[in-house]
């Protein structure tokens, strides 16, 4: 055993939700501790803690990723987007509008994850097929069972954003 | 949960990342995805006192045809071949099919292949697909770097043949020719759960007969096993349904599988056969450009 003491925090540089943020974190402190606990932004959950529920779910540099499954250290320099960051000037993301619409949410604890999916599957495909919306958000949990309507606040959303696209 | 304390080095080429593991030894390792180690870390089933992390190192994330068949560096995740036209269909369709069944969508975001190899779950996908193809990775150390057939990396359960000090930088597929056809059947209790069992096949035909054919399996035995007396029995054949019926019996007998809440082995030895009589059905489909 190492009698040594720990490596010292070191800072980690981000930018968040088009902020620029900083604090100083352990190596070990993973990205969703530095997220809520250094950063105070507390919309992205810790469910399962163990990489199988997806509730964590940030977007790195525009990229889902289980943010219990990676280190602070490891985003240096990089931007993060959590459900913090959705709204935007004019009023509610499409697909915030979409969740409340079809009541794509019950007890709303896997929502900021399915949400942030939910943004990424629609800018890589603005118009997806409902299998293709169940196969983008397969890696993540709703303990409530409410696919069928998260499924439709994605239509929504899709539909909502092709309109104002093409408006 | 937290991983004990460890150091974290982020070095930016290949050389420091070796000599940095030369230097510590077996208290380094390296972390690429990380999607299975920062898991066992946090359950404290690992606990290097430092970690090395290689995504900031250029050039390990080529995925493409070149010398000697198709390249895939270590920073390649799964996302990159689920998403590659490349790897869709044809000669690398193996691969494609692979791909798209590893873990979750979140998981393949930031995963990789060659992290997965090195991984050596016996419960990996990957390791299946490239034994099929006959891959081998390159493992680069302090004195050079040095080939090895995915069939003979792995010794066991998470224990593979790589050094302390060495990384591997790249998995290569041999080029099985155009005449060629693969897929990998898995069949899971959900997205993201490991294989009840699982199947990688990949066929290349000559002249009308079966050239080349390889056959792996997933989830049924304590690493991944090569259903090799099945490859055998259709090498030099011509195709048939009861060839192909021959060939599954042989790979559901390779199959060593445990009973758990997955499955019974009587079970899991049944859906190798099945699964491995659809697979070669449709690898020698798609072989045949289309027509059986």
């Amino acid at each position: 055993m190492s009698t040594q003491a720990p490596p010292a925090a070191r800072p980690v540089n981000v930018t968040i939700n088009g902020q620029a943020r900083s604090a100083s974190v352990e190596p070990r402190a993973l990205l969703v501790h530095y997220i809520r606990e250094s950063l105070g932004l507390t919309g992205t959950h810790i469910g399962c803690d163990t990489t199988s529920c997806g509730a964590c779910t940030v977007l790195v540099d525009g990229v889902p990723m289980k943010s219990c499954t990676m280190f602070a250290v490891q985003v240096e320099g990089k931007e993060i987007t959590t459900v913090e960051g959705l709204k935007g000037a004019a009023g509610l993301h499409p697909v915030q509008e979409g969740f409340h619409e079809e009541h794509g949410l019950q007890c709303g604890f896997c929502t900021p994850g399915m949400m942030l999916s939910s943004k990424a599957l629609l800018e890589d495909n603005p118009d997806p097929t409902e299998e293709e919306i169940r196969w983008a958000l397969s890696g993540q949990i709703c303990r409530c069972t409410g696919y069928t309507n998260i499924v439709k606040a994605v239509q929504y959303a899709a539909k909502k954003i092709r309109e104002g696209s093409a408006a | 949960m937290y991983p004990a304390s460890f150091d974290y080095v982020a070095p930016t080429g290949l050389e420091e990342a070796i000599a940095l593991l030369d230097s510590h030894g077996h208290d380094a390792k390296v972390v690429a995805g990380g999607q299975s180690l920062i898991p066992l870390m946090k359950f404290r089933f690992a606990s290097p006192a430092i970690l090395v992390d290689i995504n900031g190192i250029p050039g390990l994330d080529t995925l493409a045809e070149g010398d000697g068949g198709l390249h895939i560096g270590a920073l390649v995740r799964h996302k990159d071949c689920e998403r590659s036209t490349l790897l869709h269909g044809g000669r690398w369709g193996l691969l494609g099919a692979t791909a798209r069944l590893v873990a979750d969508p979140l998981i393949r975001n930031r995963g990789t292949v060659c992290g997965s190899l090195a991984h050596a779950d016996p419960q990996g996908d990957w390791a299946s697909a490239m034994m099929a193809c006959r891959a081998e990775v390159v493992a680069q150390g302090p004195a050079g770097s040095r080939r090895i057939p995915v069939g003979e990396l792995v010794v066991g359960p998470f224990e593979t043949q790589i050094e302390p000090n060495e990384i591997i930088t790249e998995c290569v597929v041999p080029d099985p020719g155009a005449n060629t056809g693969g897929t990998y059947l898995k069949l899971e209790r959900k997205i993201g759960d490991y294989a009840t069992a699982a199947v990688a096949v990949q066929v290349s035909m000559t002249n009308g007969t079966i050239g080349t054919a390889g056959i792996a399996l997933t989830g049924v035995g304590s690493r991944n096993i090569q259903a090799s007396e099945a490859e055998a029995l259709l090498g030099g054949k011509e195709p048939s349904a009861q060839l192909i019926v021959e060939a599954s019996k042989l790979a559901a007998a390779a199959a060593d599988p445990t009973a758990d809440n997955r499955g019974s082995v009587e079970y899991k030895r049944s859906v190798i056969r099945v699964f491995t009589e659809r697979a070669l059905t449709e690898s020698i489909r798609q072989a045949k450009g289309g027509a059986l």
